[in-house]
């Protein structure tokens, strides 16, 4: 079974082949590009479309490696002793299994089937967290010391990486992944994709709206570019407010900014830029 | 049987490794992708490249393989036919050019240089079509030519997905790879070792012997205790030499720079130029908010750890002498000051770009060599590392 978008995800044949590579291969996926291009849908896409259940690992700068496979209460436990004399099952207390909690890659490792694993925003994390993985995910196995058991995958899972480049990967890291780019979409896959979202969208519209959209994107100066989640919002808004084509093509005429400018500009010194362009009758749409 | 597109990845210094293109095998062995020039570029890509900044090169790289393997020369240079250029050229010129075509070797000889040159232009990362044109003695530029005529521009993009040919001949990557992101790992690896750990804020953490101790005092019944986690605390002010002769090590200074400014918490940044003087300031853009370099030592107290970051290579004038500064007069001479920073702050180090073997040549850097008390460090992974155990430990000097 192969990877090749879903009817509410464009896929690029780039990515798709990407996908199908680690997936035949057995190898994780690392995934970078610009915020809002899709990196983290693009796990829950596979999943939905391959049939696999999805386990999702969100990394915070707090997170450790270990979290990921297991957490021994120890402390749970210690008190359930302590209460044991009063009527308490002390069964439970001498079976430690009760008291380790499964990570979300235990829980992947365990699961019935092939599993989808989303490791979310990697590089959020402290700058050793990838190498204390490393083991875990090339031979999808570890040892939990408590039980002395080694877990290992019953199926390997298909992993998906995330990063936006806040840090560095190790290189030993990296060469154990399949690595994708996602580059910002071009005006055609950036129309179907819309497509995808607004299939009774007006042809008008739609061209109009790409065609600001675009052009907001091309000034050098912006601090955050739009990217495609944010022109799903604003097409959503523009539908919502009724907003035709026609207005946007008033702009140029009554020198306006386009409508719902905030959600496309999230940046208060960007959205001050525009209202400068547009003094200087510099606009870029 | 790709052994020869490895090995030039690798000539074009790629960072490839073996098993990566065991992988690449593998995967055109299970036939993941079809076998068709396109899928293989794609392939070939997530399996070998593991940084956006290596994209454009691939790119490059991966047309070179394609266009030596098959020789296309039409997908590299666009669909005109040499004998139209040719008529058109005729027209344009002067017999006596005409007479120097000839003697060039002839039309032919001039459209495989001028193919030589745009490919030389590509891999030489030049971009644009500026030498060909240009140039007094180009002979491109001779017939008055619009280097527009030899793009290799195929614009019309085809209905739904793009041609990978376009793709790695436009060369979509670029902007990446100008803006490369250097690769500051390692130095900031060499930075953490500066760490001060201190438990402050929310308390988080089981404190386990003051659990036990409790709880024995507590007769067995378990009285827990909880503790702030560890955290680095580390204050750090790093002073950076700007402009002169520090323009040589400006990228040396700026990987140092983003790096210690993603690793410490508490980090100030401040500049000067060649000595400390009077007055520092805080923006390199704005000379003009300057900083008493009173108010600096007043602000930030002695457990700030000090990194001077410069060359230290002036005229010795500029540090001994009142006066001495080539910017301004100086009541005080650049040691007067220096030595007020080494009163205040116990932990300090200079962090020199310079190569060591040369530090001996120059007398204004021995002076500083001196006044810090063999605690400048060469600025290398290992001269980091060095200097950020002589901020925890004084003693920690650099014989070189």
């Amino acid at each position: 079974m192969k990877f090749t978008g879903t009817e509410a995800y464009i896929a690029t044949r780039e990515l798709s082949t990407a996908v199908n590579a680690a997936v035949q291969l057995q190898k994780p996926l690392l995934i970078k590009g610009e915020p809002g291009t899709g990196k983290t849908l693009l796990a829950f896409e596979v999943a939905r479309s391959l049939g696999k259940p999805l386990y999702t690992w969100h990394v915070k700068s707090t997170t450790s490696a270990q979290q990921g496979l297991y957490e021994y209460d120890a402390v749970s436990r210690l008190r359930d002793s302590q209460l044991a004399d009063r009527g308490l099952d002390s069964d439970r207390i001498d079976d430690l299994s009760n008291y380790i909690k499964k990570g979300k890659l235990w829980e992947a490792f365990e699961s019935d089937e092939q599993a989808v694993l989303l490791i979310d925003e990697i590089d959020k994390a402290d700058i050793e967290f990838p190498n204390d993985l490393l083991q875990e995910l090339d031979r999808m196995e570890f040892y939990c010391y408590e039980l002395q058991r080694t877990i290992s995958a019953r199926h390997r899972p298909i992993v998906i990486i995330t990063s936006n480049n806040e840090k560095e990967l190790p290189d030993a890291f990296l060469r154990r992944c399949f690595f994708h780019y996602i580059r910002f979409p071009d005006r055609d896959t950036m129309q179907q994709i819309v497509d995808v979202h607004f299939p009774n969208l007006p042809q008008e519209l739609m061209a109009k709206s790409l065609s600001v959209f675009y052009s907001i994107r091309d000034v050098k100066a912006l601090k955050k570019k739009p990217s495609t989640s944010e022109l799903i919002d604003w097409v959503r808004l523009l539908l919502v407010a009724g907003v035709s084509h026609d207005d946007l093509n008033d702009l140029d005429a009554l020198n306006e900014l386009p409508p719902y400018l905030g959600a496309l500009l999230k940046n208060e010194q960007d959205s001050d830029l525009m209202v400068a362009l547009r003094k200087r009758g510099a606009r870029p749409y | 049987m790709f052994l020869d597109f490895f090995l030039l990845l690798r000539r074009h210094h790629l960072p490839v490794t073996l098993p990566e293109y065991l992988t690449l095998l593998d995967a055109l062995r299970k036939d993941v992708a079809e076998p068709t020039i396109d899928d293989f570029y794609f392939l070939s890509k997530t399996a070998l490249v593991k940084h956006e900044q290596h994209l454009d090169l691939f790119d490059r790289v991966f047309g070179e393989y394609v266009q030596g393997r098959e020789s296309v020369p039409a997908e590299v240079l666009p669909d005109i036919p040499p004998e139209w250029l040719k008529d058109a050229l005729m027209r344009e010129l002067s017999e006596e050019e005409k007479a120097a075509i000839e003697a060039a070797g002839g039309f032919e000889a001039l459209w495989e240089r001028f193919r030589k040159l745009m490919d030389e232009q590509n891999e030489r990362h030049e971009g644009g079509n500026k030498w060909i044109g240009t140039g007094g003695t180009s002979p491109f530029g001779v017939g008055g030519y619009a280097p527009e005529g030899f793009k290799t521009d195929k614009s019309a993009p085809g209905q739904g997905q793009r041609r990978a040919a376009k793709v790695w001949e436009n060369r979509e990557y670029k902007n990446y790879s100008d803006e490369v992101e250097l690769n500051t790992r390692n130095i900031k690896m060499a930075l953490r070792r500066l760490r001060i750990l201190t438990r402050e804020g929310a308390e988080d953490e089981l404190d386990i012997d003051g659990t036990i101790d409790r709880t024995s005092r507590n007769a067995g019944m378990l009285d827990i205790q909880m503790q702030a986690t560890k955290q680095n605390r580390v204050k750090v002010l790093m002073l950076f030499d700007v402009g002169g002769s520090m323009d040589d090590h400006i990228d040396l200074c700026n990987q140092l720079f983003s790096a210690a400014r993603y690793q410490f918490k508490h980090l100030e940044f401040l500049y000067f130029h060649n000595c400390v003087y009077e007055t520092l300031w805080k923006d390199n853009h704005r000379r003009k908010d300057r900083m008493p370099t009173w108010e600096v030592l007043h602000k930030y107290n002695k457990e700030y750890k000090v990194i001077f970051v410069g060359d230290a290579s002036m005229s010795p004038y500029e540090i001994t002498t009142p006066k001495g500064s080539v910017e301004h007069y100086n009541q005080e001479s650049g040691l007067v000051w220096l030595d007020r920073f080494k009163a205040q702050y116990p932990h300090l180090v200079w962090l020199n770009p310079m190569v060591p073997a040369y530090w001996q040549y120059t007398q204004s850097l021995d002076i500083i060599r001196r006044w810090s008390g063999n605690r400048m460090f060469p600025l290398t992974l290992n001269g980091l590392t060095g200097a950020m155990k002589s901020l925890k430990n004084p003693k920690v000097t650099f014989e070189g």
